[in-house]
C-alpha cells in the first residue's frame, strides 16, 4: 500500500469521524437524559447545513418559518397544559420564548437573506434557527410522552424524522447544495494538505468534547442533567425540573447537529435526505460507545470514519455494508462481556 | 382462553369480501398489502410487545423470504410450494445467526443493533450479483394449484389471509401455553423466570425465530404477489414502518398487529391519493402529515389502538377454574428424611471493596424452619442470591444434599428442589394470578413451542394449571385466581409468590420477607401455612424483619450483621444474646 494514499485515507477518515463523534455525543446525551433515541438528529444536520447554504446563496430558508410555526405550537401546548392555573407571568414568558424569539429571528433572516450575509451571520442565524426547532420539537412531540416507554418514544422519534424529512424536501428542494468554506486557506505538511475547513472540524470537535466534559463535570445544570439521566424520579424529588433537562438536551443536540452540518456542507454536497445516513453512522459510534461513554463514543466515531474511508477506497460498493456490519463483532463482544444485570423495564 | 367465535366470524367476513358485488379491485390490493404487513407485525407483537425485544430488522427477514423463493424459482425452476418451506427455513436460520448475537443484548442496544444489521443486509441485497443488485429479480412464477394460477391480486388474496389467520391462531396458542408464559415473563426481567427454570436466552431466541419465520412467510407471499423483488421494500424505512404498525395497533396484542397494519396501509394510501388534491405542491406532503399523525396518535393512545378499542367492550370476568383433580407427578427427591439439606460454608461475596457476605456458615436441616435475621444491609438477601445461583460466591462453598452447587446457575438450583420468593415482588402484572403461579411449575411440564402452537399440549397444560390452582387455594387466594397479578395488594402479591414457589414441589423454600405488607390475621395464616408445610416434610429458610413473627415460627435463627454471622440458636437464646441486642439496639442497650 502506498503510504501517501494511506495517510490521505486516514486524514479523510478522521475528518468524517470527528463529525460522527459530535453526532454520537449528541445522541448519547439525548438518550441519557430523555430516553429518546434521536433519529431526527440527521435532520438537524441537514437543516443546519442547508439553511447555512441557502443564506450564503442569498435565498430565504423555510426553516425560519418552521421555527415560528413550531414556536406557536409550543405556546399552545404550554397554555393547554397550564389551562387550569393560567397566570400572567407564565403566559408572557411562554409568549416571549416561543413566539417573539422566533418572530424576531424570522425577521432578521428575511432581512439578511436578501443581501447575501457574511459567513459569520449565516452561521449564527442557522444555529439559532435549528436550535429553536430542536427545543420546540421536544416541547411538542416528546415532552407529552416523557412518561412512556423507550419504544413509544422511539416510534415518535421516527414520526418526527419522517415529518422533518418531508419538510426538508419542501424547503430545500430535491437538489443538493454546497456552502462556502467556513475558514478558507490551506497549508501542507509533508504529503498532506490541511484545509482551513478540516482544521475547523478538528478544532470544533475537540472544543465540544472538552466543553461538554466541563459542562457535565463542573456546572450545576450539567450535574442536574446527569442526575436526570440516572434517575428521573429522584431528580424531580431533588427539585430538578426534568422538562428543563430535556429542553437543554435537545438544545445541545440540535446545535451540535446544525454545527456538524455547517462543517460538512462546504466539503460534500448535502441533499434534504442525507442526514439520515450521517446520523446513523453517529449511532454506530454511539452504540460502540455503549450509549453511555463519551470518550469511547468519540474514539469509536474515529474508527467508523477511518473504516468508511478505507472501505470506500478499496470496496466502494460495500462501503455501507462494511460500516454497519462493523457493529456485529462489537455487539458480539458486548454480549459476551455483558454482566447479568436485572433491569426493570416498561 | 379467549373464545374462538370472533376469529371464525372474522375469517368468514374476510372470505366473503371478494364476493361483495361492486367491490373495487383496488381494495383487494389494499387488503393483500394489509395481510402481508400484518404477518410481519404479528411477529413483532410477540417479539416486541410481549417479549420486550425491539427489532428494526424485520424487513430484512421479509427480504430473506422473498429472495429465497425468487432465486430458487427463477434460476433453478423450483415450484413455489417447494420454496415455501425453504424460505421459512432460510429466514429462520438467519434469525438463529443474528439472534445469537443480538438477543443477549439488553435494553437499547437491541433496537439499535437490529437497525444496524437491518441496514447492512439491505445494502448487501442491493449489491450482490446473484440477487440482481438494485434491479432485483423479476419474472417470478405465480402460485398455482393444479392448473389454476394465482395471477390476480384477488386470487392470491385467499393465500395471504389464510396465512394471516392461521399464523394468528398459532401465535395465540403459543402465548397461551407453558412456553408462552415463559415468553410473557421475559419483559419483566430474567431473574424471576430463571429462578423457576426458564432458560431466558433460549426463550428470547425462540420468539426471535418465530417473528423471523412470520416475516419470511410474508416475504414469500410478497414475491409471488408482485412476481418481482428488488431491495427497496426490505430497507431500514420498511423495518421502522413494521415496528410502528405494531405499536400503533397495540404492541402487546396479536390482533393489534392486524389492526395496525390496516390503519397504516389505509392511512398511507388515503394520504397519497387525496392529499395532493387538498394541498397541491411538491411531493412528500403525505410523509409530513403521516409523521405528524403518528406522533399525535401516540400522544392520544400510547398503548396502541387495540387495547383502547377493547376497553369499550364489556369486561370479561373470570375464567374457568382448572380441574384440580388432575395431578402432576411429584418430583423425584433424594431420600433425605433426616440430615442436612443445605450447607453454607464460609460463603463470601465481595462487590468491589464492599464485603456483603463475610465467611458466613450455617445449615438447614430437613423439616426445619430457619430464620435469617439482621439489620438492614446485613447481607441477608445477598445470601439468598448466593444460594439460588443469582450471584456466585467470591469464595466458600454451598452444597445441597452434600453436592456442591456454588457455580450452578439458578435453573440448576431450582431443579434440586429449592425455590424462592423475592424481596421486591417479581410477578408479571399483566398476567393472571393463575398464569403467574403456573410459571412455578415450568420444569414440571414438558410441552415445547411446536406442540403448544398445534394445541398438542393440552393434557400437560391442564395438569400444570391444576397444580397452580391447588397451590393458590392452599395459600388462600382462590377468589383472586383470575385477577391480574398487578391488581392485587402488595401483601397478596407476596402470597402469590409463595404459591408460585410451592408449584416447584420444593424440599426447601426460601422466603425473602414474606410477611412484609401483611395484616395481623394474614401473618397468622401465613405462619400456620409454613408450619403445615414443615410438618409435611418441607424445610423453610426465611428472611424477615417482623420479630414477633420470626420468634414464634422459627426452629432456629441465624443472625447476620454487616455480612458476618454474629449468633445462631433457638429463638429463646437469640432473644437474650448480648451481641444480637447490641446489633439491633446499639451499644448502650
Amino acid at each position: 500500500m502506498n503510504t501517501t494514499i494511506m495517510l490521505f485515507l486516514v486524514q479523510d477518515g478522521i475528518t468524517n469521524g470527528a463529525i460522527y463523534a459530535l453526532l454520537g455525543l449528541a445522541l448519547v446525551l439525548v438518550f441519557a437524559v430523555t430516553r429518546v433515541i434521536l433519529i431526527p438528529q440527521g435532520e438537524f444536520v441537514t437543516y443546519g447545513a442547508l439553511t447555512y447554504a441557502s443564506l450564503a446563496a442569498g435565498q430565504m430558508p423555510g426553516t425560519a418559518k418552521l421555527a415560528l410555526a413550531l414556536g406557536i405550537g409550543a405556546f399552545a401546548f404550554d397554555l393547554f397544559v397550564a389551562r387550569k392555573a393560567l397566570h400572567g407571568r407564565l403566559v408572557v414568558r411562554s409568549f416571549v420564548t416561543n413566539i417573539m424569539l422566533p418572530a424576531i429571528v424570522l425577521a432578521l433572516t428575511i432581512y439578511f437573506a436578501a443581501q447575501k450575509p457574511p459567513v459569520a451571520i449565516s452561521i449564527a442565524l442557522s444555529l439559532v434557527i435549528v436550535a429553536m426547532i430542536g427545543v420546540y420539537l421536544y416541547r411538542i412531540a416528546f415532552q407529552p410522552l416523557a412518561h412512556t416507554s423507550v419504544l413509544v418514544l422511539l416510534i415518535a422519534s421516527v414520526g418526527v424524522h419522517l415529518a422533518l424529512q418531508g419538510l426538508g424536501l419542501l424547503f430545500f428542494g430535491a437538489e443538493g447544495q454546497r456552502g462556502p468554506a467556513v475558514l478558507s486557506g490551506a497549508f501542507t505538511a509533508g504529503a498532506l494538505r490541511f484545509t482551513g475547513q478540516s482544521i475547523t472540524v478538528y478544532a470544533i470537535t475537540i472544543a465540544f468534547i472538552v466543553g461538554l466534559w466541563l459542562f457535565f463535570g463542573l456546572t450545576l445544570y450539567g450535574k442536574a442533567l446527569r442526575a436526570t439521566a440516572v434517575n428521573r424520579l429522584g431528580a424531580r424529588l431533588a427539585g430538578i425540573r426534568t422538562t428543563l433537562s430535556g429542553q437543554i438536551a435537545f438544545l445541545l443536540a440540535s446545535v451540535i447537529g446544525a454545527l456538524s452540518g455547517i462543517m460538512i456542507v462546504p466539503i460534500t454536497t448535502l441533499y434534504y435526505d442525507s442526514g439520515f445516513l450521517i446520523g446513523l453512522k453517529g449511532f454506530v459510534a454511539a452504540i460502540i460507545g455503549g450509549l453511555v461513554s463519551y470518550p469511547l463514543t468519540a474514539v469509536a466515531a474515529l474508527v467508523v470514519g477511518i473504516v468508511e474511508a478505507f472501505s470506500s477506497f478499496y470496496a466502494s460498493n460495500y462501503k455501507e455494508v462494511i460500516v454497519f456490519m462493523l457493529l456485529i463483532p462489537v455487539l458480539l463482544l458486548r454480549s459476551l462481556a455483558a454482566p447479568a444485570v436485572e433491569e426493570e423495564k416498561d | 382462553m379467549q373464545s374462538r367465535l370472533p376469529i371464525l366470524v372474522f375469517a368468514l367476513v374476510m372470505a366473503a369480501i371478494p364476493f361483495v358485488p361492486g367491490m373495487p379491485p383496488f381494495w383487494i390490493v389494499l387488503l393483500d398489502n394489509i395481510g402481508l404487513a400484518a404477518l410481519v407485525a404479528m411477529g413483532l407483537v410477540l417479539l416486541t410487545g410481549v417479549g420486550g425485544l425491539t427489532s428494526f430488522g424485520q424487513a430484512a427477514f421479509v427480504g430473506f423470504g422473498a429472495y429465497t423463493t425468487a432465486v430458487l424459482t427463477t434460476a433453478y425452476g423450483l415450484s413455489p410450494w417447494l420454496t415455501l418451506p425453504l424460505s421459512l427455513v432460510v429466514s429462520g436460520l438467519f434469525a438463529v445467526l443474528l439472534g445469537l448475537i443480538t438477543v443477549r443484548l439488553s435494553g437499547h442496544y437491541l433496537p439499535l443493533g437490529t437497525l444496524a444489521w437491518g441496514l447492512g443486509l439491505f445494502y448487501l441485497f442491493s449489491k450482490l450479483e446473484f440477487l440482481g443488485r438494485n434491479d432485483g429479480i423479476s419474472a417470478i412464477p405465480p402460485l398455482s394449484v393444479g392448473t389454476f394460477k394465482m395471477l390476480s391480486p384477488g386470487s392470491i388474496y385467499y393465500a395471504i389471509w389464510v396465512a394471516v389467520i392461521l399464523s394468528a391462531l398459532l401465535t395465540m396458542n403459543l402465548l397461551d401455553s407453558r412456553t408462552g408464559r415463559a415468553i410473557r415473563a421475559l419483559r419483566r426481567g430474567h431473574v424471576a423466570a430463571e429462578a423457576f427454570g426458564v432458560h431466558t436466552p433460549r426463550a428470547k431466541l425462540l420468539v426471535f425465530i418465530h417473528a423471523a419465520v412470520l416475516a419470511g412467510l410474508s416475504g414469500w407471499l410478497y414475491a409471488h404477489l408482485q412476481r418481482a423483488v428488488n431491495p427497496t421494500p426490505f430497507g431500514a424505512q420498511a423495518g421502522i414502518e413494521y415496528l410502528f404498525i405494531a405499536v400503533v395497533g397495540g404492541a402487546g396484542y396479536v390482533w393489534g398487529g392486524v389492526l395496525g397494519a390496516a390503519i397504516v396501509v389505509v392511512l398511507k394510501e388515503v394520504l397519497q391519493s387525496y392529499l395532493p388534491l387538498i394541498l397541491p405542491g411538491s411531493g412528500q406532503v403525505e410523509t409530513i402529515v403521516f409523521g405528524i399523525m403518528l406522533v399525535a396518535l401516540l400522544q392520544l393512545a400510547p398503548g396502541g389502538l387495540w387495547p383502547w378499542l377493547m376497553s369499550f367492550l364489556p369486561e370479561r370476568t373470570g375464567g374457568r377454574k382448572p380441574d384440580t383433580s388432575l395431578k402432576l407427578e411429584q418430583r423425584s427427591r433424594a431420600p433425605a428424611e433426616a440430615g442436612v439439606l443445605l450447607q453454607v460454608e464460609k460463603a463470601r461475596k465481595q462487590f468491589g471493596g464492599v464485603v456483603a457476605v463475610n465467611n458466613v456458615s450455617f445449615d438447614v436441616q430437613a423439616r426445619e424452619i430457619v430464620a435469617l435475621i439482621g439489620p438492614n444491609g446485613a447481607g441477608k438477601s445477598t445470601t439468598f442470591n448466593l444460594i439460588t445461583g443469582v450471584l456466585s460466591a467470591t469464595s466458600g462453598s454451598i452444597s445441597v444434599l452434600g453436592k456442591k452447587v456454588d457455580k450452578a446457575p439458578p435453573q440448576e438450583i431450582v431443579k434440586l428442589g429449592i425455590s424462592r420468593t423475592f424481596q421486591h415482588v417479581k410477578l408479571v402484572p399483566d398476567m393472571t394470578v393463575l398464569e403467574n403461579v403456573a410459571i412455578g411449575a415450568h420444569l414440571r411440564g414438558h410441552s415445547g413451542p411446536i406442540s403448544s402452537m398445534l394445541r398438542l399440549d393440552r393434557a400437560d397444560e391442564a395438569k400444570l394449571l391444576a397444580e397452580a390452582a391447588r397451590q393458590i387455594e392452599r395459600v388462600g387466594l382462590a377468589d383472586q385466581m383470575h385477577q391480574l397479578a398487578g391488581s392485587l395488594s402488595l401483601g397478596q402479591q407476596r402470597i402469590v409468590e409463595i404459591a408460585r414457589a410451592l408449584c416447584v414441589d420444593p424440599m426447601l423454600l426460601l422466603l425473602d420477607e414474606p410477611a412484609a405488607g401483611l395484616r395481623h390475621m394474614e401473618k397468622q395464616r401465613l405462619a400456620a401455612l409454613l408450619r403445615e408445610l414443615r410438618d409435611g416434610g418441607m424445610s423453610v429458610l426465611l428472611v424477615e424483619h417482623d420479630m414477633g413473627f420470626v420468634m414464634n415460627l422459627a426452629d432456629r435463627i441465624v443472625v447476620l450483621d454487616f455480612g458476618t454471622k454474629i449468633a445462631e440458636g433457638t429463638p429463646a437464646t437469640i432473644k437474650t444474646n448480648p451481641e444480637v441486642i447490641k446489633a439491633y439496639l446499639g451499644v448502650a442497650a
